[in-house]
């Protein structure tokens, strides 16, 4: 009887804990699991269709260990067997379901890899924008060149728009991230990445970098929104008239180590500052 | 269980389990890590050897008549270790002293060589901190000539026992085998730095 | 004179002194009450110099699991950090002392307790296993181990003087480069990971030569057991992997020093270049860690099993098709690092592939226990444990080694708990599973069940707490390495984070007072025959503890699970044999010195005390030197010392 309560009270625990977390994730945004866009969508279906397929295997492998170990335990008096060391069925079941599970597996892997590749643009009949992304110590820099603006830990962009990132840093290694929208690419000092995404509605998400990059990393937080096109055009508009201006000088201001730092609005008045700051890496300054 | 460890000699596995084998293996195995410490070196200077920020190339830089020169003065110190290798099997303990006596010789020309060349680089202002290239550079090539200082210190270490003893005992004979094990390594990573950075580079 | 080092370098906040004091008083402690008993001529004389597998695995782990103390003590700090520094709180931490606590964390957990431990068991077993006396190279041996304690001394001291990199136990550049972090913190790092490379490497060539060249008659290799394989494999790895990490800090170095641009983002260099380096090491490394583990559990579940380990020869094959995968993977630790959807596939696709062999290893391990009579002792809790967990743990490595989906979790918290999840489900587990096992091996008596038990349920239950959360933090968008972040909704999940550390710790409290209790209580749980657990392979045919010499006479085996052949062979023992002089080396105070000298050569560049430099240069020269022109290295134990020792082990 005591075994009894003692079992049952374990799977109780168990469900309880099922509950709550069932619960916890209805009351929040799980970013990853609920993107709002289109590679974001992609990538999640990815990310539940491997979970599935490898249940194909997790399972049975629970099952069995937890049957065997129950029936074969030495006070049950079983089947003992103490030289059975070799199967071919058995054998050529786990090797065989497992590799057909990678076959299908490495096919995915294979076609995301390209069709989610973060340097092919998304092509959905929209005119895209370049916005040119800048990591400093510690805080983001977002140059927009054809509308000559420029701002910190902050971005605006119209929805359903294919957006063009192209990414590097003026300071150690960081990794531009928006849960919402897509996966990830590094920012790296002396190079170019690229990233394309797309929103598919209005909407205000977090971004971050997940690559230390020293004391105020914590803090590289920023906003990205989607909004319409006509509110996004009087931003612009607004931005426009920011009584900052982000000459050649304020950037090497802007570029000192400072850590969480508030939104900031310029005029980007040096059309060509991100090339000049991936130029200063790979040839000498003549200055 | 039966039997006494010598008859079971024979049913070993490995019946060369003795202190030269092992000891052979052993060193065996730790030059072929360093092959591969040598490996990541290499690689790295693969990346980086057009990477001359806007300064000289290996083409304008690099003396190959020199560093052929080089090489050949390298390849017969590792030529005497192994000639002192064979004279030390065969017991010869003067001959052992001559060989190894050569390679030190020899082998100091080369590190001198090698000095020479860096301090050349240096003095024009090509020192290691002026681009990639030139850091990869000297990092490779220090490297093998930190390893030829090594082995210049273990030939009189190993050759000061052998001088003071009668005959050439097992142990000497072990070590300098590894001796002429490890001169020879230096010489094999030398034609790949000859082959990579100086033939590839100017060529 | 002092280089760099000021009285600046002492100066450090409430916390940090705390810590260094505590640390401080403990060795004091110590030493007091080692002097205090009388014991520095034994301790000298029986452990610091000794060169026998077994003396040196204990002090592997001894020294292993006070480092664990340590890694512990900062994973409930970040705990503690993190359930806490939400929107206006900053925490108790500065950002640069969490920086510091994550990365010596990752130091001290993988190359300190993980490699230490892990090396620690190979020591005490191998040479037991395959019949012989000790490894090939004993002096190598000892000498490996006080690198190892080298290499952990930074770690330590760097709690007072100086402080340690902040820049993660991997080490990134350029934030690892001198432009970013021009202080001691990374120097620091760079010579505790390079000079128990050193170690670690020695010990790699001298476990292969070992296996390769002294086992005993009649052991072929399709006879060792699969833990002796598993050795095998994984010093093979060591020897392939560790001169990459040998190469890729020396290149660091040389940029920090000297001002090199390898792996600078001016002047041409390339900091992705230090990264492929770092990761062609690290992902044959965490092999390097799991491997062993594996061997574990091959011994473990047969012999509780009372049952054939199931599929010996694909165990075997397994084996080797992981290492040799381990190789091919390396990218799929920077997908998001831009290198195309043809090279991160390739990478992609090979990661998933070693999933194959290793499901086939559990499959065995399961059918093993099929039709098996299970005597579910501890061990075999640890190694159910180790189902449920790394399977788990290996499901979350499949799918981030999908390229696209990596781009939404790669270093978030789902990497950190993935990771975790198959370091202790694997690497932890196994360990306390062997610790367990063998445990009576070399004390002379067994663990009290029901704690050890009871710290099982701790550690899973504790570990569901800590790390499922992240996980689901991880798909929420939070990054790892945080001091600090902004999203109130994530700190319910901090703070179940945080209990499960507590679980954790509580676990650990249980273990400890396994260790207490067991000794007093040990005369009732003592191993009276060397076979507590009624084994397969040799070990269990010596004493508990075995005599210095492990065996009198050299076994010859036949056939595979030795030990359990010879238990149930109908052929007579021979009752009469002869004794004979046993042929054993000396003990040498060699290692200790070059491992001393080998701190202060690399305290002394931290610091820029380059006399200091040059002198313990010379002063590992010498020692060398001294070591090489030994006399007599060794020593004959005479026949009649060795039939008086064995009388009195088997009256």
């Amino acid at each position: 009887m005591k075994k009894t309560f003692k079992i049952a009270f374990i799977i109780l625990l168990c469900l309880g804990t099922i509950a709550i977390s069932a619960l916890y994730i209805s009351q929040h945004t799980i970013d990853v699991l609920d993107p709002q866009g289109m590679i974001g969508q992609k990538e999640k279906e990815l990310i539940i269709t491997a979970s599935l397929l490898m249940l194909i295997v997790v399972i049975p492998v629970f099952a069995l260990t937890w049957f065997f170990a129950w029936k074969y335990r030495a006070s049950r008096e079983a089947r003992h067997d103490p030289d059975w060391e070799h199967n071919y069925i058995a054998e050529y079941c786990w090797w065989g379901v497992p590799i057909i599970i990678i076959v299908i597996l490495g096919i995915a892997t294979w076609k995301s890899s390209h069709e989610l590749n973060p340097f092919k643009p998304i092509e959905n009949g929209v005119k895209p924008i370049t916005i040119q992304v800048v990591s400093l110590d510690w805080k983001w820099l977002f140059i927009y060149p054809e509308q000559g603006i420029a701002s910190i830990n902050f971005l605006q962009f119209p929805e359903k728009t294919p957006i063009n990132f192209a990414i590097t840093s003026d300071a150690p290694m960081n990794s531009f991230w928006i849960p919402k929208l897509g996966g990830q690419i590094y920012a790296m000092p002396g190079m170019r990445s690229k990233l394309h995404l797309i929103a598919n509605e209005t909407g205000s998400f977090r971004g971050s970098s997940t690559n230390i990059s020293g004391k105020g990393f914590a803090g590289m937080v920023f906003t990205a929104k989607s909004s319409t096109q006509e509110e996004f055009n009087q931003w612009v508009a607004l931005v426009k008239q920011s009584p900052k201006q982000l000459t050649m000088q304020e950037y090497q201001n802007l570029a000192k180590q400072s850590e969480n730092n508030p939104v900031e609005f310029f005029q980007l008045q040096q059309s060509d500052l991100f090339d000049r700051i991936l130029m200063k890496y790979m040839m000498p300054s003549h200055e | 269980m039966k039997a006494s460890p010598t008859t079971a000699h024979e049913t070993y596995p490995d019946t060369h389990h003795d202190a030269y084998s092992k000891t052979i293996f052993g060193f065996w195995i730790y030059l072929m890590g360093d092959l591969i410490f040598f490996g990541a070196l290499f690689a790295t200077y693969t990346v980086l050897n057009e990477s001359t920020f806007g300064g000289p190339t290996a083409r304008e830089l690099f003396n190959l008549p020199y560093t052929l020169i080089q090489s050949l003065v390298l390849l017969f110190a590792s030529f005497m270790a192994g000639l002192g290798g064979t004279a030390a099997h065969r017991k010869e303990k003067g001959r052992t002293l001559l060989f190894f006596s050569s390679t030190f010789v020899l082998g100091s020309l080369f590190l001198g060589m090698e000095i020479n060349e860096f301090a050349r680089l240096i003095a024009a202002g090509n020192r290691w901190d002026q681009s990639a290239f030139l850091s990869s550079y000297f990092t490779v090539v220090a490297t093998l000539g930190v390893h030829v200082i090594f082995g210049l210190l273990w030939v009189p270490i190993l050759l000061i026992p052998v001088l003071l003893e009668k005959s050439l005992s097992h142990v000497s004979i072990r070590r300098l085998t590894c001796l002429k094990m490890f001169w020879q390594f230096v010489n094999i990573i030398w034609i790949f730095i000859f082959s990579l950075v100086y033939l590839l580079g100017v060529g | 004179m002092l280089g760099r080092l000021t009285l600046e370098a002492f100066k450090h906040d409430w916390i940090e002194y705390l810590a260094g004091i505590s640390m401080v008083l403990g060795g004091l402690f110590i030493v007091i009450l080692i002097t205090y008993l009388g014991r520095w001529k034994w301790l000298w004389k029986e452990w610091i110099t000794s060169v026998d597998h077994k003396k040196i695995g204990i002090m592997y782990l001894i020294y292993s699991f006070l480092m664990l103390a340590k890694g512990l003590v900062d994973a409930a700090m970040m705990r503690a950090q993190q359930a806490v520094a939400v929107g206006e709180s900053m925490g108790y931490l500065t950002s640069e002392h969490y920086q510091q606590i994550f990365t010596a964390h990752g130091v001290t957990m993988i190359f300190f307790v993980a490699m230490g431990v892990m090396f620690g068991l190979i020591n005490l077993i191998l040479p037991l296993q395959i019949g012989a006396r000790d490894v090939a190279f004993p002096f190598l041996n000892n000498l490996s181990f006080w690198f190892f304690a080298s290499g952990g001394m930074f770690v330590i001291v760097s709690l007072v003087i100086g402080v340690y990199s902040g820049a993660g136990w991997s080490g990134y550049t350029p934030l690892s480069g001198i432009k970013y972090n021009p202080g001691v913190g990374v120097d620091y790092w760079l010579w505790s990971i390079q000079i128990s490379g050193v170690g670690t490497l020695l010990s790699g060539i001298n476990f292969i030569v070992t296996i390769l060249k002294m086992r005993c008659p009649g052991m072929t290799l399709m006879k060792m057991p699969i833990f002796v394989w598993a050795t095998f494999v994984t010093m093979i790895l060591v020897v392939f992997a560790f001169p990459i990490l040998n190469a890729a800090t020396a290149m660091l170095f040389t940029d920090r020093l000297f001002d090199t641009h390898i792996f600078t983002a001016e002047y041409g260099g390339n900091p992705m270049m230090y990264i492929n380096l770092f990761w062609a090491w690290g992902h044959p490394e965490v092999y390097i860690l799991i491997l062993p583990a594996f061997g574990i559990f091959s011994e473990i579940v047969p012999v509780f099993s009372h049952k054939k380990l199931f599929g010996y020869t694909s165990m075997v094959w397994a084996l080797v098709a992981i290492a040799f995968l381990s190789f091919i993977v390396w990218l799929h630790h920077f997908f998001t690092m831009g290198a195309g959807p043809n090279v991160n596939a390739f990478f992609g696709i090979m990661t998933m592939v070693i999933a194959v062999p290793t499901g086939v290893k559990i499959f065995n391990w399961i059918f093993t226990m099929f039709r098996g009579h299970l005597e579910l002792k501890t061990p075999m809790y640890w190694f159910l444990g180790f189902i449920f967990l790394f399977t788990i743990g290996g499901l979350s490595g499949v799918l981030m080694s999908i390229p696209a989906a990596d781009f939404q979790v790669h270093n978030s918290l789902f990497l950190i708990a993935h990771f975790h999840n198959v370091i202790i489900g694997g690497v932890v587990f196994g360990f306390f599973a062997g610790y367990t096992y063998w445990f009576p091996k070399f004390t002379g008596f067994k663990l009290n069940e029901t704690l050890g038990k009871y710290a099982f349920w701790c550690w899973v239950i504790g570990f569901l707490l800590a790390f499922m959360p992240l996980y689901l933090l991880g798909f929420m968008g939070a990054s790892r390495r945080l001091d600090h972040y902004d999203v109130a909704e994530w700190q319910p999940l901090f703070l179940v984070a945080g209990v499960g550390t507590l679980v954790i710790l509580a676990g650990v409290g249980f273990q400890v007072l396994q260790v207490l209790v067991s000794i007093k209580q040990r005369k009732e749980n003592r191993d009276t025959n060397g076979d507590p657990w009624n084994g397969r392979t040799l070990e269990w045919s010596t004493a508990s503890p075995p005599p210095f010499y492990n065996f009198a006479f050299v076994p010859e085996v036949h056939e595979r699970d030795a030990f359990w052949v010879m238990k149930h062979s109908k052929i007579k023992e021979k009752a009469i044999r002869k004794y004979e002089d046993i042929h054993m080396p000396k003990n040498t105070a060699m290692g200790f010195y070059i491992g001393f000298f080998s701190f202060l050569f690399g305290f002394g560049v931290i610091w820029a005390m380059y006399w200091l430099v040059a002198l313990s240069f010379i002063a590992m020269i010498a020692c060398v030197i001294l070591h090489l022109y030994q006399k007599h290295p060794d020593y004959h134990v005479p026949a009649d010392e060795v039939k008086m020792i064995e009388r009195k082990q088997n009256p």
